[in-house]
């Protein structure tokens, strides 16, 4: 059977550049669609949701266009949804970005600015303790490297749903996964071969 | 732990990698999406691209390297070399990278950082520096030069550095005038000054020729990332012999993983 016999979609939201998650996803021999289409993010067997920008313009945009409760609801739903860096964080009940912007409030819990101390943005390759056993992590070794680019952090309530953490100043939550529901703090698109194969994990435990 | 990045520069013109010493004198150093893959497979943990020509035909050369390597190589890939408007830097950025690097149309045009940063976001704006050393009386400084080095301008860098990261400046590339293509070493005072002065992450870039240069910027120079060119170009170190020399003297790295 053809990787293609699964439907996967890029939620699309005007902003960020989701060229890179789309080139990671063709590498792995999948061909994803872009789209607004609540219609057809709901018709997907996989759903990525992309995070570059700021939280307050992209909240407004994904409640403008109905696309906030889509992802409420693909969550209910337990539909495989994997989101990336400022998507993780719009999982989230509020950010302390933005004048503490409300977010989709899937996850109970905040999200914070790093402490100071250290150079903001947490720019580069830094260490994924994994916290859980889980397929996503499948050939993954313990603290691989990944690639992050971000100055807030999520802090859910629920300390279960933390499936990975990583240390800059302090331990911070870089991946939750509850369910089909898999968020990650870093860019596995920018991550080389491990990210690659991260979304490979997912998208076999999504479709097949 | 945050590990520190290993950063190859290729200088592209006219579709092909070149090398020179202080920005003249160049030397072919092969195609761009080859190389680009080659250290992807390498294990660098960021590349940079610098269109050195500078002409519009170069951006459309570079647009169009940039697309065919972010296709193949899954890490941030930073571009700049004549990119002076928010069209250039959108149109780069579309094509798939993760960075645009600004230097000659930032100092034209300050604002030109501040807009980057609000559109694209900060992280997405490097500021790309070449500083020339300065020794007057004892008292030494760094003048901001533009036009790939060609052009003096009277500023001093370290105070140009601290505006343009208030304006809204992500990273800061910093190439040392004096010392790039001399293979003799970074200028690890510049280095440390500058990265003590900013809180946003500093590339050391010009002066790499041994594996100890690499090590003193990031140890003496305090810069969270190295950029390279020649050492790596011409094989005589490949990224995994930069990275076991480094952690054998306790820097820590990314450790290439193999491929999916």
């Amino acid at each position: 059977m053809s990787k293609n016999s699964g439907k996967i979609a890029i939620i699309d939201y005007g902003a960020g550049n989701l060229g890179s998650v789309i080139n990671a996803l063709n590498r792995l021999g999948y061909r994803p669609a872009v789209t607004d289409s609540i219609a057809e993010i709901l018709n997907s067997d996989a759903v990525f949701l992309p995070g570059v920008g700021a939280a307050g313009d992209t909240m407004k945009r994904l409640d403008a266009t109905g696309i906030s409760r889509t992802i409420r609801e693909l969550v209910r739903l337990h539909r495989p949804l994997f989101a990336i860096c400022l998507g993780l964080q719009l999982l989230l009940s509020n950010t302390e970005e933005d004048d503490g912007q409300a977010c989709l409030n899937i996850i109970s819990g905040s999200v914070k600015r790093l402490p100071p101390g250290l150079k903001i943005p947490h720019m580069g390759w830094n260490q994924v303790r994994q916290l859980v056993a889980h397929p996503v992590f499948s050939g993954i070794p313990d603290s691989t490297d990944f690639y992050f680019v971000h100055s807030y952090y999520a802090e859910p309530l629920d300390k279960s749903v933390i499936a990975a953490e990583t240390g800059y100043g302090i331990n911070f939550c870089s991946m939750i996964i509850r369910n089909n529901l898999v968020a990650t703090q870093f860019h596995p698109e920018k991550s080389g071969e491990p990210g690659l194969l991260m979304y490979n994990n997912f998208l076999k435990m999504a479709l097949h | 732990m945050l590990t520190k990045r290993i950063i190859p520069c290729l200088d592209v013109t006219n579709g092909r990698v070149v090398k020179g010493t202080s920005f003249t004198d160049l030397k072919d150093a092969g195609d761009p999406v080859e190389q680009a893959s080659f250290y992807y497979r390498e294990g660098a943990d960021e590349l940079v691209f610098l269109d050195i020509g500078a002409t519009p035909e170069g951006r459309d050369t570079m647009a169009h390297i940039v697309e065919q390597v972010a296709r193949k190589v899954f890490v941030p890939l930073c571009v700049g070399g004549g990119l002076r408007s928010i069209e250039d830097m959108r149109r780069i950025l579309k094509a798939g990278a993760d960075k645009i690097s600004i230097n000659t149309a930032a100092v034209n045009s300050p604002a030109l950082i501040t807009q980057g940063a609000e559109i694209f976001g900060g992280q997405c704006i490097v500021l790309a520096v070449d500083a020339r050393r300065h020794n007057e009386n004892d008292i030494i400084h760094w003048e901001v030069c533009t036009h790939g080095g060609r052009k003096a301008t009277g500023i001093d860098a370290l105070e140009w550095i601290h505006r343009a990261v208030d304006l809204g400046a992500g990273e800061i590339l910093l190439t040392s005038w004096d010392a790039d293509g001399h293979r003799a070493g970074y200028d690890n005072e510049l280095n440390r000054m500058v990265s003590e002065m900013v809180n946003v992450p500093v590339i050391a870039s010009g002066g790499a020729g041994t594996l100890e240069h690499l090590y003193e910027a990031l140890v003496t120079g305090k810069a969270d990332a190295v950029l390279a060119a020649s050492i790596f170009h011409y094989r005589e170190y490949s990224i995994k012999e930069v990275k076991d020399y480094l952690t054998s003297r306790g820097i820590p790295v990314r450790i290439q993983a193999g491929q999916v």
